[in-house]
Order: C-alpha cells, then structure tokens, then sequence
C-alpha cells in the first residue's frame, strides 16, 4: 500500500516516502473499518476527549449549582444527575479507557517495534464497543437520566433511581468489555509481537505499566461485569440478590463492586505512571532511574490492587478483623507508589531538564499525584476514615489521583501529538493552558480537603452555609480548569490546521516512535529499528536544520558511562 | 504557593464568617453552625474525637513533610539542572543505585506500620461499645431520622444527656443511610435488613449537626436533623415532656379526644400537651411525612395532605377511594395498597412505628387542613 | 480469535509436512508465504501462538466472568441453605445428567475434529464438528424442556415466581390422563418420556416425571415450598416483610414450615444456566462458522488455529457445565 517511493522531503533525514498512516488512504469508510491501530488510537482519542469534554460541562453545572446551598440553577433531581453523569461519564468512558486505549493504542506497537496489536479485528471491535457503551449510557438522559451516583448502590439503584438504570448499566457492561478485550490485546502483543532481541527488562517503561494495567483489566473487569449483570436482572425481574426485604444482602453488592472498582483505579493510574516514566526521562534527557524497581512496581500494585477493596467499606459494617486486614493491605500498596515518585525525582537529579509542555503537565502530576497519594493514608487509615468517608475529603482525594491521570494524558497527547498529527501546536499556549488548568485544579479541589475534613458530606445538593465560603472558592477554580481546556481544543485544532511540520523526534526521545517518521507510515517502520537501551540519549543530537533531534553513533572513544 | 494562598484565603473567610456567625441564618438546612472548629476539624464534642485528631495531625504532619520534601526537590532539580541549549548533556547518566532504592523502599514502611497500627487500635476504641449506656433506636428512610427512646417515645432530632454513653442501634426502612455527627467524630451506615450499631459520648452540651452521609436519593442532602445534648439533669426531665400523648390512660385519651380544650386545661401537670391537630402537625415533622407530603398543596414525592380529608381520592388503578379513618389508617400501615394516582409505591409502612392514638392526632390534622380549605 | 484469519479463501498448502502442534511447529519457514499469515505476523507459528494465548487469556475472563456468579451463589446459600435445599429438588436430575453426558461427549468430538485438522483430515473434521454441532443442539433442546417446565409451572426468577400447586394440576383436565400432568409441558412430551425412568421418587412435583406424578397424591411427601395450603407458595415482596423494624431482624427468612424467597434459588438458577446457555448458543455459532471454513478446505496441518481455538472455547463451555451441574442439581 505504502511503498511509492517519494524521494527525499525532510531535510536532514532520509528520503522516505511521503506516504503515511493518515493519508495513505481517504473517506470515512477508510477510517471507520480501519484495522490500523494507530488510526483506532486517534479515533479513541477524539471520542475520549469529546467525551471529557461532555463530563466536564457536567462537572460545572455541578460547581454552578453549588455556588449557593438551595436551589441556584437547577433541581435536587438534576443535579443527582448531573454528578451521576459526571462520575459515569469520566470514570467508565473517560479515564479507563483514556490513556491505554488511546494512547496505548497508539504507541505499544510502535514501541515494540511491530506492525500492529496481535488482534487488530478485536481492536477495532473494542473500539466500536466503546462506542456503542458510551451511546448506551448517555442514551439515559432521555430515559430520564440516572440519579443514583456512578457507584450504583443498591438497594437504591434496584428498587428506586429511574428507568435510566438499565441503558447506563448495560453500557458500562458493555464498556467492560471493551476493556477486557484491550488488555487481552495487549498482553499478547507484548508477549508475542516485541521484536527481535527485545527482552523484558528492554521494554520502555510504558509498556510494562500497560501490561500491569491490561492484567488488572482481565481479571478485575469481569467480575464488574457480572455484578452489573446481576443488577439488570435484580432490576428488571425483581430478583432480590441484594434486597434484603427478598432475602439478599444489599452490602454483598459493594463487596462486588468494589473488587472491581478499585483494580479500576490501578487500571487508571498505572497507565499515567508509565507515560510519566517516559516523560520525565526524555524531558531530562537522562536515563530513567531504577527501571526494575519501577517496572516491578508497576506489577505490584497491579497485584495488591486486588486485595484492598474492602477498604470502601470500613463504616458499612464489616467485622473488624476484615477491616484490618484491608487496611494493612492498603498500606502496603503506598509502597510501591512511592518508590516510582522517588525514582522520577532520582532521574530528575542531574539530568538536563526542558520544561516544555508535556514535561509541565508530567511536574503537574507529581505535586497532584503527590497530594492524592499523601491523602489517601488518611483514607486507609481506619481511625480517620471513619470520619471522613463519604465526604469531601474522599472526593477530593480521588480527584487529586484521577486528574492526575488526565493531567498524564494530557501531557501524553502534547507528548505524542507531532507524531500522531505530524504537527507542532503552540507551545507557548500550551504552557499557559497548563497554568491555568493546575491552578483551577487545585484551588478546585484543596479547598475540598478542608471542608471534607470539616464534615461535609459528598453529593449533597443542599448544604449547611458555614460551608459556602469553600463551596465558591472550589466552583471559582473549575471555572478556571474550564478556561484551560477551551484554550487547548482552541490551539490543538489551529495545530491541525496550520501547524508547523513536526520533525520526525521533536523531544529526543530514544524509543521506538521516535526512530520513524512523523506521522509514521501504515507499517510504522520504513526499516526495522535495532534494539538497544531506549533510555539512552547520547545518541541524541539536536539538529537546527530538522528543528529536532537526530541520532548520531556516538564514536567506541566518547564517553559513555558504563550501567 | 498557590495552595498555601487558597489555604490563607479559608482562613481569613472562616475568621469573617465567624464573627458575622449570627447573620447567617443557615435557612437553607436548619442546622446549627459550627464556628469552634480548627482549619482542619470541626469542633470536639464527643469523648473520642481527640483521639482521632491526634492521629489526623500526625499524618497531616508527615504528609506535609514528605510532600514539601519532594515537591522541594522537584522545584530545586527544575532550577538547578534546567535545560539552557539544545546540546547540554546530562551530568549524570546513572541507571540505579539498589541500596539507595532498596532504603526508600522500605524504611516508609515503619512509619506505615505506626500509621495503620494506631489507626486500627484507635478504631477499635471508637468502635467497641462500653458494655453499659443509654439506648437509643435509630430509624432511617428516606429522607428523615426518627429517634425512638426507652419509654416509647420518638423525635426526628436526637436529644442525649452529656457525659453518657449512648448506644445506638440503627435499622433502615428503604436504602442505605449513614449516621453521621461531624463534631462525634461517628459515622456508621445504616442498612436495610439488618441491625448496625454505634456508640458516642457526648462531653459538651450544645446543638450539633448530625447528617446522612450515604447517598439515598434525591432529597438526600435534606436528610439531616440535629443532636442536642442536654445537661444530665435537664435530660429526664425534657423526655418525661417530649410525648405528652404517651403518657395518657385509655380514659384520659377518650377524656381527651372528646374535649381537648377542657381536658388540657384540667390537667397543667402534662406539659406540651396540645390540641389534636397540633400534635399531629408535629408527627408529620416528626416521623418524617413532611419529607413526602406538604400541607401546603406544593407537589411533592407524595400527594399533599391540603384538602384531601373527605374527598374521593382517584387511584393509580383507575379506581377511586373515599379518604376516611380506614383509608388514612391503612395508608399509613400498607402504604402501597392503594396509591394515589399520578404517584410511585415507593412509600414504606409505618407499622409499628406509628401508635394507634399517634394516628388519630394526624387524622385530626388532616381534618382540620380540610375545614380551613372549606371555610375560605 | 478470528483475527489471525485474513479472509482470502485460497487453497491451503496442504503439502506443508510439518504438524505444528503446541510447541511451536516451525511452518512459514522458507518457502512461500501461508495466504493465512496476517501481515504484521512474522511467522505462522507467531500467529498460532499469539491466538492460543489470547484464547487462554479469553477464557481465563469467562472462568471470572462465572467466577463472579458462583461466588454469589455460594454467598448466599451460606446465607440461606434452606432455599437452596428447598429449590434444588425441582430441578430434574436425570435431565440434568443427560444433559452432562450429553456436553461430554461433544467436548470429545471437538477433540477428534481438532485432531483431524492437525492430520489434514477434512472429512473426519467435518464429521467431528457435525457431530460437536449436534451435540449443541441436543444440550439445547433438553435445556428448552427443562426452561419450559420450570416456566410453566411458575418456578420463574424474582417477581416473576409464581409456583403453581400440585392441587391446582390434580383440578385441572388435562391431569386426568394420568401423566403429561403439566399443561404447557406436554406438547413436548418425548424427551421427558425418554427421561421417565427417573430415580428420584419423593421430589415428585417435577411434572415432567410424569408418570408416576399422577399417582403419587402430592401432598405429604412434596417439599415445604409446594406443600403448604393454597395461600403459601407465592412470595412476593409485600407479602414477606413490611419493611419495616418489626419485620426481619437480620435479613434471614421467619424459618417455619414454608421456606420462603424460594425464588431466589431459581433466580440464580436461571441466571447461572441462562449465561451458560448463551456461550453454549456462541460455541455452536463459531462451530458452525467453522464447519463452514473446513467444508471450504480451508484447515490443514499448515492451518488450524480457528478449529484450535473454537475447540478450547467449546471445552471450556462444557467445563463449566460440569460445575454448574452438581451445584445446581446434585448437592443436597
């Protein structure tokens, strides 16, 4: 398909073909049956941020409606709603599949140095899937919309809560699904499909926190999808699994949920940890810091993941002794998590740091990432939790550790974007929209540690007005989260359409899709990359002439300290 | 920085709203406001709640500690290696150090240990009932509280007397609910088909908030009443007054209900003893029908109770039904019997939970929102 | 799965000697190009190893996806074995076990049509995959009978649990003909007639072991459920508990004589064989897309990574029948 031979265009690289993945073939058909992974990447990408984009308006008719305790602009059962919606909507749609679906998409088997995911059908397939559970689920605004929180807790969500229940729990099933086929993709193509001479250990970092997360993926996601099963039929032919009035255990539901619903939250911040690997280690031009412990890391939290969800459920009863134990389990995990922090700082120490976009939005992660990950020991804690679950303090601290993970895909999208889009955006642009969205973000969202800890109690449409004064101030940042996003749609889109040519390496990095064109050709390689430490940049040297960097042998004489 | 200055702007707004305290009538939830807090925790009232301070403190400290640490090297590493020209190298290009890594891998680990071995044993002191107290019967649905005490009697506010350990056994007629008193430091979820229990002390008189902090559907954030905490001595004394109507012989309540005007003046001794129709304004307040049923003809999850006495009621069926004794009666004890039209079953019954002479007080209520409507 | 399959319908290379099974068989060296080999596969060998591991990977999902259901069911008949006790004798065990062997068998049939591709037998694949096919369909049709009868005689999951009486069948015309006693179950009546020599005696209701259902009068020997007077069997929400604090101290049932929330039993029942009726239905439509392809010629020993594939599935599928059987049928 690719192979006319189109003599030399960039200068200072090789003549190439111009040929490319984008425009190697035209039209909608051409997109919509693609098999390219790279073209299912795109595609997830712009459903994925069109629908942040979707949760995010929900997110300030939330703040909006909270300016005042009582009514301000809507009703109590609309902003049930609305934070519902907003929930669904980023977790399930949004942040899951956002970076390994999308990024990952993109990037694993160029990074391996395939020509494709080991099932490219299936790919295909869990992207339409996606599509068909996103519609499913915003489907239910016009059955009347669900009120009862993205956690779906029974016996509210079976015996009240509205019609809207069965599109949106069928969609976040079908969603499951999706994502259990992305993992399984992904673990065979990095079993199967890395090339030749490329070991474990040779893996770029990224790669090994998508493994992690595509194990969570298939072991965790079934199970969701057979708790969510069991509430359609509850709902629909009044069972009763979980309504004590028919026999059953309305707890039982959590202990199902959350054995899914916490893996999900290592499915969402394992991936951010991996593009952050890359990210700090090509932006300070210094090899990664300590990668066996970060990989390994990676898997271990993947593993313990599993055994903490109990720790949702320290003040709905459980025996002490289970209570314990979850908590002991959870501290565990902070283990892990800090020693990834740790060794990013490490590869910080003496590097050559550039501050460009992706590298703000990777330093952005590690002071939010660092609030999120602190907050939660106040959480696994059990004394403390008992006062603060279910309040402001647990929102804000998900927050703190799920934005991270947008904050990583954002950076991800400005890391990847010359090479997905073959284009430049506005860097200039791109570091104030940066600003803006870490400054709204945490105005947003500290104050909500503070009232939290005060007491004030999540999803609460009314509340008591000694609260107001962190209420405004929280609603006051999200407008300014909001003022971020529009002007990166804004200078991503003027990139698209007049964008400065991308070099084929714009930030020096050493891996894989770096070594092919911008944007790569339909088999992603014009010849096959030679194995060798993908974090090792003194091979890199920037080129005026190509405004990026190219890579140079380095003579057996020059320095090249020994691992 | 930017936290820091959020941090500062609480502050200096909590400061303003203290001393403006009185102004702000908090109209919207009716709650009293808590102006003795700290920057990081409501007001102490209860026995344990020191102790969960304590340990919130300790972490908070070692969490500002750890974050000002590598955020510290974070900033100092952006500014000291910074990136100049394209072609500055590295300084170091270090792969690992496995006894530097093996170091920070562990050592967290003891302040984890202390973390959650405090956490746990302190969770043990703050659930473990005292083996004696003052029972009390918590009933939640949606959206209000009912409180039920040793002699019968049940209110939608908790009153307790200081300095006594309270037991609380809690039970939900529909969905999840959590009983949660900020200044308590107690939060314990309340679940349909099952008894949960907990337990408090209250070591200061005064109101306090107490709110449903498990999402129970739409009006969840109405579901708040408040606790008041009485002095020892005064307690007995307001629950010997709380429920005048409980304390009526069979003879005394016929006395009653056939003159109330003249038996209340007879008998000065039963204090908060009122008018049939006003009694049965305060049960609609009370066990929580105001959350469903106005009486002002506002529409709500449940028909009005305004001008329904005496009319025939159309049904969900098609069918229509006289409102009288029987039908008041049994829609209070068989809710989704027969459901007026235009509205869900999603009603609980009140059996045992509504004595026979309580139901007599709302039928009088509801007739005497009939006769206003007729006289107009 | 299907992906490793590019959709040309070339003739496979058949003369390619080598069998390849498992351990990586080295087909694609040297010569030619298999019309099979997707693009972005090295080998045939890459492919056949990466499908098989997916496969693995599929059905270590579906063995959770079931993982998930038979974790409910043992939480709640820790909670209620009484229902569990109560509801698994109206579960016809001889169907159930011919059902099983039924499942066997297929299984065993797969295994020798996979067999065959591996050898470059078509016709003993054909074969092998007809027979798996039939074997589908015996499962299935055994399944309708026994779905119908538990229908018709009201033994439905939740709200929809309504168990007629044996006193209600005894009333109605049709029962006087001695078997058949149930009337929306006759119509089918051969299968269970072939089924009739059921072993189980006293779990009588089973209406579809008829004949000596007639015979036995059905009160006293029937279990708790079925036995009480005429207002007991049907339990409905609003009859069990008013909801309110009077009604049920710990969630758990008022014990006397009738058991109550049988339905629950059934509702796990249906849900547990239903999931697995639908991967039976799926298994049956990827053998049969299979049969196609090899009445086609397309599997050799150069090529038979779908008949490899779909045969795991099948297996897997009657993997978990074989648990499901004996939890739902046989524990007492």
């Amino acid at each position: 398909m690719a192979s006319i031979s189109v003599p030399g265009a960039i200068a200072g690289q090789p003549a190439r073909s111009k040929a490319n993945y984008l425009n190697a073939s035209s039209g909608f058909l051409s997109w919509a049956f693609t098999l390219d992974h790279k073209r299912i990447g795109v595609m997830y990408l712009v459903g994925i941020f069109t629908a942040f984009l979707l949760g995010g308006l929900f997110a300030l008719l939330v703040r909006t409606e909270l300016l005042t305790p009582g009514p301000t602009i809507t009703t109590h059962d609309w902003y049930n709603r609305f934070f519902t919606l907003h929930g669904a909507i980023m977790v399930f749609i949004v942040i899951i599949p956002g970076i390994p679906a999308a990024l990952g998409n993109f990037a694993l088997p160029i990074m391996i140095g395939a020509k494709d995911v080991a099932f490219p059908r299936l790919n295909l397939a869990s992207f339409y899937m996606w599509v068909i559970g996103t519609l499913f689920a915003i489907s239910t605004l016009a059955f009347g919309a669900v009120d009862t929180g993205w956690t779906f807790y029974t016996p509210y969500s079976t015996k009240y809560a509205f019609n809207g229940m069965i599109p949106v729990v069928a969609g976040a099933f079908i969603l499951g699904f999706s994502s259990i086929f992305t993992g399984l993709n992904f673990i065979v193509t990095i079993h199967k499909l890395r090339a030749p001479g490329m070991g474990w250990f040779g893996l770029p970092l990224f790669l090994w926190s998508l493994y992690a997360t595509a194990l969570v993926q298939i072991l965790a996601t079934p199970v969701l999808g057979i708790t969510l099963l069991l509430l359609l039929v509850e709902r629909t032919l009044g069972v009763g699994f979980f309504n004590p009035e028919l026999g059953g255990d309305p707890v039982l539901f959590q202990h199902f949920f959350w054995f899914y619903s916490h893996p999900a939250v290592y499915i969402m911040i394992l991936p951010a940890m991996g593009v952050m690997s890359e990210l700090i280690s090509v932006f300070s031009h210094k090899h990664i810091f300590g990668y066996k412990f970060i990989a390994f890391s990676s898997v271990a939290i993947a593993l313990l993941g599993f055994l903490v969800w109990g720790h949702h459920m320290f003040v709905s009863g459980q025996s002490n002794l289970v209570g314990m134990i979850f908590s002991a389990i959870t501290f565990t995990i902070a283990v892990p998590s800090a020693i990834k922090v740790f060794n990013w700082l490490a590869t910080m120490y003496k590097g050559s740091i550039s501050l460009n976009s992706p590298m703000l939005y990777a330093l952005s992660f590690m002071w939010i990432f660092g609030i999120g990950g602190l907050t939660g020991l106040f959480l696994g804690t059990m004394a403390t939790d008992v006062h603060l679950h279910d309040t402001y303090f647990v929102v804000a601290h998900f927050h703190y550790v799920m934005a991270g993970t947008i904050f990583v895909l954002f950076g991800g999208i400005h890391y990847w974007w010359p090479k997905m889009t073959g284009k430049m955006f506005n860097e200039p642009l791109a570091r104030l929209s940066c600003l803006l969205l870490f400054v709204g973000f945490n105005v947003t969202f500290f104050t909500q540690f503070m009232m939290g800890s005060h007491g004030m109690p999540r999803r609460y449409y009314n509340y008591p007005a000694q609260f107001q004064m962190y209420h405004q101030i929280s609603s006051a940042g999200s407008y300014i989260m909001g003022l971020g996003v529009i002007l990166m749609v804004g200078y991503l889109l003027h990139s698209l359409a007049r964008g400065r040519k991308a070099p084929d390496n714009p930030w020096g990095g050493a891996t894989f899709e770096w070594r092919t064109s911008s944007p790569p050709p339909v088999e992603n390689f014009h010849e096959q990359p030679v194995v060798d430490d993908l974090y090792d940049y003194e091979k890199l040297f920037w080129d005026e002439q190509a405004g990026g960097y190219v890579r140079r042998e380095v003579p057996d004489g020059a320095a090249r300290p020994a691992h | 920085m930017m936290t820091s200055l959020a941090f500062l702007l609480i502050h200096l707004a909590q400061a303003a709203a203290t001393t403006t305290a009185p102004a702000v009538t908090d109209l919207s939830t009716n709650l009293p406001i808590d102006n003795q807090g700290t920057v990081w925790m409501p007001s102490q009232a209860s026995t344990t709640a020191h102790q969960i301070d304590a340990l919130f403190h300790f972490i908070l400290y070692l969490c500002v500690f750890f974050f000002v640490l590598i955020i510290g090297c974070m900033f100092y590493f952006m500014g000291v290696y910074r990136r100049r020209h394209p072609e500055q190298r590295a300084l170091s290009n270090a792969t690992h150090n496995t006894p530097l890594e093996l170091a920070w891998s562990i050592l967290p680990g003891f302040l984890l240990v202390i973390m959650f071995w405090w956490g746990f044993t302190v969770f043990l002191d703050v659930r473990t009932s005292p083996a004696d107290g003052y029972a009390i019967n918590v009933n939640a649905q949606q959206w209000s509280w009912s409180f039920g005490y040793p002699n019968g009697h049940e209110d939608n506010n908790l009153h307790v007397p200081v300095n006594t350990n309270i037991l609380l056994t809690m039970n939900s007629a529909d969905v999840l609910h959590s009983f949660y008193v900020p200044s308590f430091r107690v939060k314990m979820d309340v679940v349909p088909g099952r008894y949960t229990k907990t337990w408090f002390n209250a070591n200061k008189t005064g109101e306090y908030m107490l709110l449903c902090a498990e999402y129970c559907g739409k009006q969840h954030s109405d579901m708040n009443a408040k606790v008041i905490v009485h002095p020892k001595e005064d307690f007995p004394v307001w629950l010997a007054n709380a429920d005048p109507l409980s304390r009526l012989t069979e003879e005394q309540l016929a006395e009653f209900k056939s003159n109330p005007d003249k038996f209340i003046k007879g008998h000065p001794e039963l204090q908060g003893l009122e008018p049939p129709a006003s009694l049965g304004r305060k049960l609609w307040d009370r066990k929580g029908c105001k959350t469903c049923h106005s009486l002002d003809g506002a529409t709500n999850t449940g028909p009005t109770f305004k001008g329904v006495w005496g009319i025939q009621q159309p049904l969900r069926d098609g069918s229509s039904i006289l409102v009288d004794e029987n039908f008041v009666r049994d829609s209070i004890l068989n809710p989704n019997k027969n459901v007026a039209k235009g509205y869900d079953a999603v009603m609980p019954t009140y059996q045992g939970r509504v004595k026979d002479r309580e139901i007599d007080m709302i039928i009088a209520m509801l007739k005497s929102l009939s006769e206003k409507e007729t006289k107009k | 799965m299907a992906d490793a399959v590019s959709p040309q319908t070339a003739p496979a290379d058949a003369a390619h000697g080598s069998q390849g099974h498992g351990a990586g068989g080295g087909d694609a060296h040297g010569h030619g190009h298999n019309p099979f080999l997707a693009h972005h596969f090295e080998t045939m060998s890459q492919q056949f190893d990466s499908g098989k591991l997916g496969m693995w990977l599929f059905l270590g999902t579906e063995i959770l996806l079931f993982g998930g259901l038979f974790c409910a069911y043992a939480i709640w008949r820790g909670n209620h074995p009484e229902i569990f006790h109560a509801g698994h004798q109206h579960l016809n065990k001889t169907l159930g076990a011919i059902n099983t062997v039924v499942l066997l068998l297929s299984s065993f049939t797969m295994a020798w049509a996979v067999r065959c591709a591996q050898t470059s037998n078509r016709n003993g694949l054909i074969l092998g995959l007809t027979l798996t096919l039939l074997g589908g369909f015996g499962f299935m049709g055994i399944k309708y009978f026994e779905y119908s009868e538990k229908i018709a005689h009201g033994y439905r999951p939740g709200k929809y649990y309504a168990p007629k009486h044996d006193a209600a069948h005894a009333a109605t015309p049709a029962a006087a003909a001695g078997h058949a006693a149930a009337p929306a179950a006759d119509a089918h009546a051969p299968a269970p007639a072939a089924a009739a020599s059921d072993g189980h005696a006293s779990g009588a209701q089973t209406a579809a072991a008829g004949s000596e259902h007639a015979a036995t009068p059905p009160p006293a020997a029937t279990p708790p459920a079925v036995a009480g007077g005429a207002d007991a069997p049907k339990i409905l929400p609003a009859a069990v508990a008013p909801g309110g604090l009077a009604a049920q101290p710990a969630g758990a049932g008022h014990g006397g004589e009738d058991t109550p929330n049988v339905h629950l039993y059934f509702s796990i029942y249906f849900c547990l064989t239903g999931l697995h009726g639908i991967h039976v239905l799926a298994g049956m439509t990827v053998i049969a897309w299979l049969l196609m392809r090899s009445v086609r010629g397309d599997f050799s020993s150069a090529y038979f990574d779908p008949v490899d594939l779909g045969g795991l599935y099948w297996h897997l599928v009657d993997l978990i029948w074989i648990y499901l059987f004996p939890l739902l049928y046989l524990i007492d």
